[in-house]
Order: C-alpha cells, then structure tokens, then sequence
C-alpha cells in the first residue's frame, strides 16, 4: 500500500493548441509519482510543474474521477484508458507502471470525433446519435402505469441493464482500428430493445440510430472485438449482434 | 460481406468435396468435373451468382476498408492493437487480397484454358481429361508452394470470416455462439487444409 | 424579513400540493411556445427539468460545463432512490417518507415541501420505469427494493450500484428526445458566469463558451439554477471535480438568499485519502451498510498494530472488536443516519483506534465476512448441502455478496489493490453533499422574481442532514413534477412579453463585469497555481468547518479564508489565454467563488450554536458525545443576503413550523 519509492518517468504528450493547429508530441519528465496515485493525478502533478515553469498546462476531459460520467479519454500506451480492463484512465493507477518508464498519452482518434484541445476531443456525434432515437418516446408527465404494471423478466433486465451501463466514453471507437461506433449505439439499441417499455419503437430506432452513426463518418464494425475488450464497463458483442438483428429485420421489413 | 462470405464459404466445401474425389477416384473425380463443365444451370446460373458473389464480397471488401481507413484520418503515434484483437480479424483486406491474387493465379491455370478447350477447340465432350489436367498442375513445386500459402492465408481469412458473419447478421445467442465458433474455426483449418492435403497429395504420388 | 415569503399553500399538508396545483395559474400550450426558459446544469433535476419544459412547449435552453449532459454528476450516485410504493408491504407510507426524512433531517427543513416530496416520489418510480430504466428486478419481474440508513423499511429502488447513472440517462434519453425535436437547445461546454436582471425580474445568462472563449448572452423569461452542489468547497469531497458552487453564489450575488450554507453532509463510507497528491475522494456506497458490519479494534495495541502492519485484521478475535455502531445504537445499527455514522468514525480514531495507513490512522473496517457466511449458509440450504464446510460457505457466500455488490467491490480493489471479499474494506467519512443552498419559496423560487433553484443547488427538502437514497429523489421530483407545475404561475405574466432583448444596459453591463474579471485572471502576473489556493482553502475547511466545529476554531478559519482570499486575488496565476479552452481560468473563477462561500459558510457554522444534522458543534452534545439540538432558539432556516463582502451578509431567518411531526431528540438507539 504506502510508497517507498516514487516513480519517475517520461512522459511523451500529445500537444495541440485548438482544432486548427496540426499539433505533435512533447516530451515531459515527472518524478517522484506514488504508486497509489492515479493516473489523473500523474497527470495533475505535470501540471502543476508546467505552471510553476509558466507553461500551458496539459489541457484533458475529467470530471468524477470514479468511473463513470466517461468523461476522461485517454489512449494510453497504445490502449484506450491504458493497460488493465474494466477501467477508464481515471480508474487507472500508477502501480501499473515501473519506474523509468515511458508512456505515451494520446488523445482519442477518429474522424468523427476531432481534437479541440491538447487530449480533448469532441465527442457531441454521441449526442446527435442519442437525439436521433436514443430514448422511449413517453412523456415525462408522470401520468404512466404503475411500475410494477409490467413483469420483466429477470434475464432480460439484467441484460438491459448491464447495455445501459456504458458511459458514452468513446473508448471503443478510439480503439477500433474502423474508428466504429457500433457497441455505443447498440448498448443503447439493446437496452431499450430488452425492454417491453422500448420495443414498440425498437425497429424504428435501430434504423433512425444507424443512419445517424454513418453520417457523422464513424467506420464500419469488421467484428474485431477490440471495443467489447477496452470497454470500461464490459460491454458485449452480443449487443451489436443484437442491433444488426433489428437493422437487419427493419431494413427487410421497411416499406 | 456477410452474406456473400457464408455463400463462398458454401462454395468453398463443395469445391473441396469434388477436388477431394481426385484423391481417391479419378474416375468420380472426372465425372463430377464434367458435370461441373458441362451441366447448363451449373454454368449459365449457379456459375454466374458465383462470379458476382466473388465480385461483390471483393469490391465490398474494399469499400469497407476505404471507408474505414477514411473514419480515422489521423493515425495514432503509439498503438498496440494485439492487445485487444486478432491479427487476423485486423487483417481480413491483407489475407483477403492473397486470396484474391491466387485467385489470378486459378483463373490462369484453370479458368482460361478451361474456356479455350470448351470453345475454342471444341473439346466439350472430353470426359477424362479433368484428372490428368490436374496432375500437370501439380508438377511445378513453385506453384504447389504458391497454392500451399494461398491456403493458409484462406484459412487466416476464414478463421475470423466464418464466425464474423454470423454476428454481421445477428446470429449470436448463448448456446449456439461457441458452437458456431467452434465449426467455424474448424472449417477454417480443415477445408483449407484438404486442398493443401490434395496438391501435395499429387504432387507427391505422381 | 418581508422578502421571506415561503409561499406555503394553505390546508392540512395532505392536500397542500393537490390544492396547489389547482389554484396556481397556468400558459395555454400556444403561448408556452412563446415563452424560452434557461436551466443550467443538466443532472437529474436540470435534465428532468429541460425535458419536462421542453416538452410541455417551453423553448428550453440547457447549459452544461461537461461535454454532453449525460456527465453531470448525478451519474455517480450510486445506492438507489427512495419512494413510498410500499411494494414490500412493510408498512411504509407516504407519511412515513415524510416523517423520516423529517426526522432524518434533524427538523431543519420545511414540512410542506417534504411531504410534496414524498407525495410525487412514487411517479418517479413509474415514470423512469416507462422511460426504459433498468431497475433491479426479482425473479418473478417485479421490482426489488433494499434498506438504506436512518429508516426501518426498505423503500429503496436501485440498479446495482449506479442507480444515478441509470437514472441520469433516462433524463438524458428525455432531453435527447426534445434537442431531436428542437425543443430543447443544448449548449454543451458552457458555463454561466453570471445572470442578468432586467427591470427586477432573471431575464437571461451571461455564459463563456468554454470552446471558443467566447463571452455569450443568452435571454429567457426565467432561469432555473440546477447546478448542484458545492462540497467541492473542500477541495477533497466526493464530488466531481468540475462540481462548483458558481451558478448558485452568482445568483445569490445578485440578490438571491443562500440559505444553511453550513449544512453538509460527510459521508460516513468513503475509500480513505492515500497522501498529498490525491485529488478527490471516492465514495463506497450506502447501500453497503446494508450488509457490511463497522468496527476498530477494541484495543489501542492492535488498533497500533494494524497500523504498523504488523497484525492481520482478520486474525483479531470477535471479543477483540468494536462494531461501535452496533454498541452504541443497537435498534438502527450499522443503519445510522450518514451524519451520526460519520461522527461516530471520527470520534474512533480521534480516540486512536483508527485502522488507516496514513498518519492520522484515518480509517474504519467495512467488514462483510459475517454476510458472506450468512448468505453462503443461505445458498448451502437451498442448495440442499447439508454439512458444507466453511470453505464452501464462505464460497457460495462471496458470490451471493458479488452478485449484490459486486461493482462497487471490483471499484475499491482497483483503487486499493486490496481485496475486499477477504480482508475487511478501510472506509473514512468525506465530504459529499451540500443540504444547503440557495433558498426558494414552496413553488421553487429564490427571492429574484423569475430566477428558481432546484435540485442540490437549493436548501429545502433535507433539513441538516440528507437521508441515503433521497438526493436521486429530489433532483427527479423537482424536474419531473414540481418545477414544470410551479414555473406556470409566474411565466402566465409573461405571455405577451415576447422574446427578451440582449442589447439591453442590464445585459451589457453583466457582460462587462465578466469579462473584466476574466481579463484579470489571464493577465494577473501571479506566483501560485489555482489549485494551491483551492488545496489551502479546503485544508481550513476541514479542520475547522468540518466534521465537528467550535466557536473559537470558526473564528479562525473566518479570518484565515479570508486571508487566503486576498492572497489570491495578489497571487494567482492562469496560464494561457481567454480565447479557447483553458481549464485553469475556468477553475480560477470557481475558486474565487468557493472563497467567498467559504468563509459564508464558516459565518453560518459559527451563528449556529446548536448540533443539529451535519452541523456538530463541540460546545453542544451530551456526555457521550451525541448532539443537542436547540428547538426554542434555532428552528429556523438561516437565510443569507448578500450585501458585498461575505463578513457583511445579512441574516435573515424562515421559522420552520412543524404542525405535523412533533419535535423530539433525534435517537437511534
């Protein structure tokens, strides 16, 4: 648990100034990072040194730190949110590096979602795919049936759930070598289309939710399997399985 | 991509059943060729879906890496894509265009003579001459060497392709899924494998 | 005293919504389409809000400082959300929600907006059910509940241990389906630097888009603050680190009272602080308490022990350990109230038998061995295997507790890299939830015509202390229910307005302001970092405002925030420049702010001379160290006007009546 020794390490940084600039790697030094530390906090700690010599502080997506707002994206060392699973980089600790390491610290890649900052990304074709059919078309009234009106089935619900988890982070367009999007629209695909609540709409959806995702230029899924991997929540191929089934029944069935 | 692929994946066995006959019977072997040559739905319609599948799984093929190459404009610096997938899966365009070179290769050696011996000199009715044919291919090692390594790259391609259209369609369920990756990876390595096992069977015995 | 008008409906309090509801006025649905409203910040009530508004005709416009709504932090409420279903048939009620959360707020707050909240809290449930939230389910479909702390039935709807996540999307969902249909326009990654008051009524916004740097206004007929709240005071809490208390003090800037700012809630099950380098806190969710068993050690030397490494915390016999809660509250348990959990820790390893690596020993065991055994018997009988050895029960055991818990098990063991299905869990109380806030009336508005404040952001349903499960609960019953309803009344004078001008003085002269301040911080030739500040600040916080607080020690941390303040605006530095991103000028104008607050906060703490909820003050509790409260002089919301310097706020007081539930000592045992 308590740190003997702190790391040092070199730290190679994407660093571009706004969307315009073309942007390249720096080369920074950290030293003395405890191992319990999290990545984050590497990163806070460069930082402030950057400040303290005058210099722009790395500019990176963060916010609660715990997981799950998916808000932080970082390729780290050739993996979306860094080596180990299940976790995104601000989930990532400094133990998992040695000391005199190298790491490199990439913004995410992909045609749809542009660096505006440094590791920053813009990532609002997520929203514009969600606009497009992410949600139930009830009204937010209160006037609906009972909660308990409905039986679900457990399985199902469970499965729901576990699509509805994911945190839009962008990890698995970042690191499909397509630069697909398809687990996040079939996460939310999938949940709704669980759901006896989504289904009425569930054809409609996956065809409005697709054709949304293409038109903002993300690639096309060649069933590598590298986002189910990265997925900070584990979200499974069987989800896209899932869309393509529904795609493909709305698409034959379309008048 | 996957609709044509489990199409050529069915051609593919078929192929392999009718080559296979020339290592035990060259006489079925024979008739079965001539069949193949000769028979009119095989050749006006089975023949002609064939050569659009082909055309269509490699045209499609290509669009789709275009595309996708286009979907991330700017490379990483540093990435380590082994690390969560496949090489083969990655790779399907690299394995898929040997194939596709070997396929130049089969259209030389069988396709177009084929077509001169039907039309141009007339041997249409010529029922033994598939086997012997097929001996003389099997002569020159370079081309065994080259149709060996075709086959393993077909088998690379087949290792991810087989399993990989099934999810494209949206066949995938608890139960059934290993199976299918199971056969898949089966048909991967066997099919291949009995064409390599037939030109080195014949360039051996003969 | 007169601006205090909580506008509380007249009539027994089981009728006071209803009646409400059917006597305020309301815009016919041609004229909401004429009428735009501001809501800024998009978590559960910001987003449920925009949704609702949006979809009754109002042109909503949403601002959020993340990338997409979908990131506020009501995503990482973890444990549940509260609502009086009785779906267990264990005797809960509507009054009964009432009741504890009235209770479980120490009588602090306002009863009539309680019981509206327990009244609506049912078609929360309902509603997020039919908008495809997956909330846990029992083998035969129905929902399942569980037990949170401060109450005797388990009330408790939840989706593993992100309920707020799944919750948060289904608002997101909503929002998202009127930003498709353009009723909504979402500004993502904007911020609001001030708001505008044109003829004494909120007519709009000043926002930087953090993008582009650009200083924007924006006009409505009203603004809703739903910004949250602002326990990142403390520069470590559980918040997320963008959480800021800005919106909210911009607003009571000009003119809105902020109430109860002293009123916070530590979280009693926190992961313990690693060092100096930490930069947040994680919080482990209630829910936990459900199953998970806390104790010290019973005795210094091993409590010595432990924290040397030399003892192994599952080797201490049973008789060697002190479950404290279990002792010296036996009918709640290891279900206290988060407040009395908190205290009770602190008070432990105060006393040196605190378990923590750290200097301090700042840690408590969460321990679920004795679930795990519990529940593995449990499966060993269903199972039908009749002398299974404790090997196979402590398997079956760990499982079922996975199963329950698992995520939030696999989140401790990614920050620790200790497991905790074998050695018991270190937790330690942190910051996490601000009772406070701006101060409202019954229909949701601050003392500015036109400008409301829901959700966090504002002070009214938990008094001093927020029960588990009922933050998710208020945030949706404002948005959902309340707001929409209560939003009519005043927006029904502004249907022949027509669309409010930016080129007025009152929006020029805001806009000024805020770019004056943000050329200051971008050209001040400072020596120190934004973060050194917020790190001191936080510091003064916790040691002096924090847990436990006495006069003398508030008097301190008065003048030393308001040092730290001056030294700030000499000292700061800000990289970088105002046009396009720049996290440290954005974080610099929260800081200014927090500095402000802080010291308001402290000023709070110190005119309160009672222990009431979060609020402990050393000078007032009994022999064995529980609170005591003062009903004749305090029951009352402390509501603050701001009057230039924080030193200089005016105190104004709402007496809170309680005609429904009598006043006792709060008791737990």
């Amino acid at each position: 648990m308590s740190a003997e020794k702190g790391l040092n390490l070199t730290l190679k940084v994407w660093r571009q100034k706004n969307s315009k600039d073309k942007g390249g790697i720096e080369t920074y030094q950290v030293s003395n990072i405890s191992p319990d530390s999290s990545f984050l906090e590497m990163i806070d700690i460069l930082n402030e040194q950057l400040i303290g010599e005058g210099k722009e502080p790395v500019a990176f997506d963060h916010d609660c730190r715990e997981g799950i707002c998916g808000s932080c994206s970082m390729y780290i060392n050739g993996q979306a949110h860094g080596p180990g699973r299940a976790i995104t980089t601000c989930q990532l600790h400094m133990r998992e590096f040695k000391d005199g390491e190298t790491i490199y610290i990439e913004p995410w890649r992909a045609g749809a979602f542009p660096v505006i900052k440094d590791l920053m990304v813009d990532r609002s074709a997520f929203d514009r795919i969600m606009a497009s059919g992410g949600f139930v078309s009830v009204n937010t009234s209160g006037n609906t049936q009972d909660a308990n009106a409905i039986p679900i089935e457990k399985v199902n619900a469970d499965m729901a759930f576990d699509a509805a988890t994911c945190i839009g982070c962008g990890a698995c367009v970042a690191s499909c070598k397509n630069a697909s999007a398809m687990l996040f629209v079939s996460a939310k695909v999938s949940q709704f289309s669980l759901l006896p609540q989504g289904q009425t709409e569930a054809k409609q959806r996956a065809i409005n939710m697709v054709n949304q995702m293409d038109e903002e230029g993300f690639g096309n899924c060649t069933n590598t399997g590298a986002c189910a991997v990265e997925c900070p929540k584990e979200i499974s191929l069987e989800n896209i399985a899932r869309m393509n089934r529904e795609y493909l029944s709305a698409s034959v069935a379309k008048e | 991509m996957a609709l044509s692929g489990l199409f050529l994946i069915f051609f593919l066995l078929q192929h392999l059943t009718i080559n296979f006959t020339s290592v035990f019977s060259p006489e079925t072997f024979n008739e079965l060729s001539h069949f193949m040559g000769t028979n009119f739905v095989v050749q006006a319609i089975l023949q002609p879906v064939l050569a659009f599948g082909v055309f269509f799984h490699l045209a499609m093929g290509i669009r789709l890496e275009l595309m996708n190459r286009k979907a991330r404009p700017v490379k990483y610096a540093y990435s380590k894509p082994g690390a969560n997938s496949s090489w083969v899966s990655r790779n399907m365009i690299i394995t898929g265009i040997t194939v596709l070179l070997f396929l130049a290769l089969h259209f030389y050696d069988f396709w177009i003579p084929e077509l001169k011996i039907k039309y141009v000199d007339g041997l249409m009715d010529d029922t033994t001459r598939y086997y012997p044919e097929l001996l003389h291919k099997f002569e020159n090692p370079v081309r065994v060497g080259l149709y060996v390594l075709s086959f393993v790259f077909l088998a690379l391609h087949l290792l991810h392709g087989f399993q990989s259209a099934f999810q494209s369609m949206g066949a995938r369920h608890k139960k059934y899924t290993p199976i299918i990756e199971k056969l898949g990876t089966a048909y991967a390595v066997l099919v291949p494998f009995g064409f390599i096992v037939i030109a080195i069977y014949h360039f051996v015995a003969h | 005293m007169s601006k205090l008008d909580s506008r509380i409906p007249e009539g027994p309090i089981s009728d006071k919504w209803t009646n409400h509801k059917n006597n305020i006025r309301l815009v016919n649905p041609a004229n909401k389409r004429l009428i735009d409203v501001i809501v800024v910040g998009t978590g559960l009530a910001g987003g449920s809000a925009s949704a609702t508004l949006a979809e009754l005709g109002y042109n909503v416009k949403a601002f959020c400082y993340q990338d997409s709504p979908r990131r506020a932090h009501s995503i990482a409420a973890q444990g549940g959300i509260n609502a009086a279903k009785n779906y267990q048939g264990d005797g809960d009620s509507t009054y009964r929600l009432f009741y504890d959360t009235v209770k479980g707020g120490d009588y602090r707050s306002r009863e009539a907006n309680v019981y509206r909240l327990a009244e609506v809290s049912a078609n929360i449930i309902d509603q997020c059910v039919a908008q495809g939230v997956p909330f846990a389910r029992d083998y035969g479909g129905l929902l399942d509940n569980r037990s949170f702390g401060g109450v005797q039935v388990s009330r408790t709807f939840y989706a593993k241990g992100q309920t707020g996540q799944q919750l948060l999307l289904g608002c997101y969902s909503a929002m998202s389906r009127q930003i498709g249909k353009g009723k909504i326009k979402m500004y993502n990654r904007h911020e609001m630097l001030d708001l505008v008051i044109v003829d004494g009524k909120a007519r709009g916004i000043i926002a930087r888009n953090l993008i582009t740097g650009e200083i924007e206004r924006h006009s409505a007929h009203a603004v809703v603050i739903a910004s949250g709240g602002y326990g990142n005071v403390f520069f470590l809490s559980t918040n997320a680190m963008g959480s800021n208390v800005s919106a909210g003090w911009k607003v009571h800037k000009k003119g809105a009272f902020f109430a109860n700012p002293c009123f916070t809630q530590i979280h009693p099950t926190c992961i313990p602080q690693h060092g100096d380098q930490q930069s947040k806190l994680t919080l482990m969710s209630e829910s936990l308490r459900n199953d998970g068993r806390i104790w010290v050690p019973a005795k210094k030397e091993d409590a010595e022990a432990i924290r040397a490494g030399k003892l192994d915390p599952t080797q201490l016999k049973e008789e060697d350990r002190d479950y404290y809660l279990e002792r010296r509250y036996p009918s709640f348990g290891n279900l206290v109230p988060r407040d009395v959990a908190s205290r009770a820790a602190k008070e432990r390893c105060d006393a040196g038998f605190g378990v923590g690596t750290n200097e301090t020993g700042e840690a408590v065991y969460l321990d679920f061995s004795s679930a795990i055994m519990r529940y593995g018997q449990e499966e060993a009988n269903v199972k039908g295997i009749h002398n299974a050895s404790e090997a196979q029960v402590r398997a079956l055991g760990e499982k079922v507790v996975e199963k329950k818990y698992g995520n939030l098990f696999q989140m401790y063991e990614k920050i620790t890299a200790d497991n905790p299905y074998k050695t018991p869990m270190k937790i330690y109380p942190a910051v996490h939830y601000t009772m406070g806030g701006v101060w409202v009336d019954y229909n949701l508005m601050t003392t500015i015509p036109g400008c409301y404040a829901i959700g966090e952001a504002n002070f009214s349903d938990h008094g001093a202390n927020r029960l588990g499960a009922s933050a998710l609960m208020q945030g949706l019953a404002d948005g959902y229910f309340v707001l929409p309803y209560t939003i009519g009344d005043y927006l029904a004078d502004d249907i022949r307005t027509g669309a409010i001008s930016t080129d007025s003085p009152e929006f020029e002269a805001a806009e000024a302001s805020v770019k004056e301040r943000i050329n200051f911080f971008v050209n001040n030739k400072g020596s120190k970092s934004v973060d050194y500040f917020h790190r001191r600040l936080g510091k003064v916080m916790w040691n002096k405002v924090g847990m436990a607080r006495n006069e003398q020690g508030l008097k301190e941390a008065i003048q030393e925030i308001k040092a730290i303040r001056e030294e700030f605006w000499k000292e700061v530095t800000v990289p970088g420049s105002a046009d396009g991103i720049n996290l440290e000028l954005e974080k610099a104008g929260r800081v200014a702010d927090f500095l402000e607050l802080g010291e308001l906060f402290a000023r709070d703490a110190l005119e309160r001379n009672e222990s009431c909820g979060g609020h402990f003050r050393e000078e007032y509790q009994t022999e064995e160290g529980e609170a005591v409260r003062d009903d004749a002089g305090y029951t009352f919301a402390s509501t603050w006007e701001f009057k230039g310097e924080p030193s200089e706020a005016v105190l104004h007081r709402e007496e809170l009546k309680y005609e429904n539930i009598e006043l006792k000592t709060r008791s737990y045992k």
